[in-house]
């Protein structure tokens, strides 16, 4: 599969009316973020404190993670470990199979699709049914998600009626959204009643509590822990906070900085298994240790997963999430897709214009543009620039370290601008002037007519 | 009277040798003495970004000779001062000739309002301008708050252009969408680049502006190449070409 981000992109943009149609979707979301923030008088302190809260816990994570091991534990929920996806896929099969369970009903969860929960679980013969509207719309399409909180936001309403009426029996035709939610909560409302075991995502692990927090908008994540007696919930290891009390900074960023609301509208907390029931916490590292042995990139795993980096970059609203090559799309997902894997992922450092906007919005300032920044240098260094990038900026750097070089090199690109501008039929000037005009080349520098005393 | 030190970035040496004379102009007019130190060529943002920072180093280091002298380096160029004001110190580490530098290196509109004092703005401009805060002046060097920020709202650029005589400041209904240029992202991923510019055009006309102004000429040369090739009637001029005929005090 081709994993450029480039090619991916153009593919997306060429079909311009819904490139459009996606850029102004997201910039919605982007604008109902702002209208979110600008409620709270104090936003940016709070981006301090939550980005503080977060340094504070990954800083000390062993320490916190254990805390909350304890404190689970003495809670009556069952804290298990798991190295890496695989190993969290096991232990859930192992708690699933032991219990004989068939139908399990899933809440949002990247970890989950990071680690390949589903395949894993329905080659084992489970089936497993993702309960988010969006995920359980993609779940149909047997597609990822292009979004972290809008999963299905890359397809339209018309496109998800067309696969209701093929998957759900929806009239032909139909695009309605509150029929085919409809059509949707109805066939969802019989597997929750059927499953034997809910899963979650974890949004929050209280240290001093032993508690964990699930956020949804759909009330999915309860629906699905309420009414079977099994919960597992996976968590990445830096889902971790030192205290309860530290969650209000939290819950007021997420929710504004996700989708604009001033709360989520499920906020549920698990401090033990129902009764009669079991609760399960996987806690996975999956390389978040090497990450954050990394300096310049730890700062990554203090995302919340907000969103709110991909609704405000400007390349992912006209480029769509399934041009990024890891499966999380955008900033965030660039970043942590060339941090896992860096050969496959080595054009999204690039699918960038590092304009910063990813970095000014996210609600624990993760310096996302500058993590990009470092990340180039990390393509670079593991000598897998393209041949001709490489050169081209060796070449531009010797160049630019003699003046008299600079100067005979620059007379000589203005004349060719300036002669024959029609013979640039290779190279990124030829790229260029795909779409653009090349800049029109003045008979002298400016060096040229200072020199002459022309300035 | 104070004397400061030009730093032309290479792409406005040799393409837009008009907004380096403006910029000289704008200076002078402050009654400040302006040299050019015609052994400067590239701060090496374009290898830096790309990845290459052995490429970069030795025009950092040679950045830091020619200029370091200087009580004051100023630039019609909010990315490459970005570039010496935030990155150098990755290439070099952190040296208290590299911090003075630092300190002194300044944007155009950022050495007028912060370093000049300049309050008063005598001129004449009668268009109507739609801003282009070019990203890395925008967020890394605060010229203006960025639309995704809380904090009291503050813009310098504005603060220049506004008092000029029958200007009309125009709002794009996104205030600070990257146009898209992004240096070698602008080749690497045209299909987007180009797109992001469009936007950003449409943006600016449906507000009706007929110029855009900005402080980065290198955003501006990507605008005017789309804008060019559409034949659009709107065109793009860099800050210092619009303050250059007006009289500036503190």
């Amino acid at each position: 599969m081709n994993t450029f981000h480039p090619d991916r992109a153009a593919a997306f943009a060429a079909d311009r009316s819904h490139a459009h149609w996606h850029d102004t979707a997201l910039w919605f979301v982007r604008e109902k973020r702002d209208r979110g923030a600008a409620s709270v008088p104090e936003w940016e302190r709070l981006r301090d404190a939550a980005a503080g809260i977060k340094a504070q816990a990954l800083s000390n994570l062993a320490a916190y993670l254990e805390e909350f091991e304890r404190n689970a534990t003495a809670n009556g929920i069952r804290v298990h470990w798991a190295r890496d996806g695989e190993e969290h896929n096991r232990i859930v099969h192992e708690i699933l199979a032991a219990r004989g369970v068939r139908l399990v009903v899933k809440s949002k969860s990247m970890l989950t699709e990071e680690c390949g929960l589903n395949p894993y679980l329905e080659a084992r013969g489970l089936e497993v049914v993702d309960t988010d509207l969006g995920e359980r719309i993609v779940q149909l399409a047997k597609e990822p998600p292009s979004h972290i909180v809008m999963p299905a936001i890359h397809r339209r309403k018309e496109s998800i009626g067309e696969l209701f009426h093929e998957k759900l029996g929806t009239p032909a035709g139909a695009s309605d959204p509150k029929l085919l939610t409809e059509a949707a909560r109805q066939d969802l409302r019989r597997k929750f009643l059927g499953a034997q075991a809910g899963l979650t995502g974890v949004n929050f692990a209280l240290a001093d509590t032993g508690g964990i927090v699930v956020v949804t908008n759909e009330g999915n994540a309860d629906m699905g822990t309420s009414l079977p007696p099994v919960h597992v919930a996976s968590m990445g290891v830096e889902k971790v906070i030192p205290r309860a009390a530290d969650l209000g900074v939290f819950l007021r960023l997420l929710a504004r900085s996700a989708t604009g609301q001033p709360v989520s509208t499920y906020t549920s907390h698990f401090h033990g298994p129902m009764r009669g029931g079991e609760l399960h916490v996987v806690v996975v590292d999956n390389g978040r240790s090497e990450i954050l042995a990394r300096e310049p990139f730890r700062k990554s795993l203090a995302c919340i997963r907000c969103g709110a980096c991909l609704n405000t970059c400007p390349v992912y609203r006209r480029s769509g999430g399934y041009s990024y090559s890891y499966l999380i799309p955008g900033p965030i997902g660039a970043v942590l897709g060339a941090l896992r894997d860096p050969e496959r992922h080595a054009s999204l450092p690039f699918a960038s214009s590092l304009c910063g906007s990813c970095t000014d919005v996210c609600p624990v300032q993760v310096d996302l543009h500058h993590q990009l920044l470092a990340l180039r240098a990390d393509v670079a260094a593991r000598g897998i620039l393209p041949w001709g990038k490489r050169m081209g900026m060796r070449l531009a750097g010797l160049v630019l370290r003699h003046p008299s070089l600079y100067r005979l090199a620059g007379g000589l690109a203005r004349r060719a601008l300036r002669g024959a501008p029609g013979l640039v039929r290779i190279g990124p000037a030829a790229t260029w002037a795909r779409q653009r005009q090349l800049p029109g080349a003045p008979s002298e520098s400016f060096r040229e007519i200072w020199r002459r005393g022309g300035a | 009277m104070g004397k400061v030190a030009l730093f032309i970035p290479c792409y406005v040496d040799q393409l837009y040798p008009r907004v380096g004379l403006a910029t000289a102009r704008v200076l002078r007019r402050l009654g400040l003495e302006v040299e050019f130190p015609e052994e400067q060529t590239c701060c090496g943002q374009p290898m830096y970004n790309a990845g290459c920072a052995a490429d970069a180093r030795p025009l950092a280091e040679r950045f830091l000779r020619v200029f370091g002298g200087y009580e004051a380096v100023v630039a019609p160029s909010g990315s490459c001062v970005s570039m010496v004001r935030l990155h150098y110190r990755e290439l070099l580490g952190e040296s208290p000739a590299l911090r003075a530098l630092a300190a002194r290196t300044h944007e155009l509109c950022e050495y007028l309002v912060d370093v000049a004092g300049v309050r008063t703005v005598d001129g004449e401009f009668r268009h109507r301008v739609g801003l282009h805060p070019s990203c890395h002046g925008l967020r890394e060097l605060r010229l203006g708050r960025a639309s995704e920020r809380m904090d009291p709202p503050r813009n310098k650029v504005r603060e220049l252009l506004a008092p000029l005589r029958g200007i009309e400041l125009v709002e794009p209904s996104r205030p600070d969408e990257c146009c898209g240029f992004g240096g070698t992202f602008a080749v690497n991923e045209e299909a987007v680049s180009c797109l992001m510019g469009q936007d950003r055009i449409a943006d600016h006309e449906k507000a009706g502006a007929e110029v855009i102004a900005g402080y980065d000429m290198s955003c501006l040369m990507h605008l005017d190449g789309l804008i060019r090739r559409e034949g659009k009637p709107i065109r793009v001029m860099h800050v210092a070409e619009i303050l250059e005929g007006a009289r500036l005090a503190q």
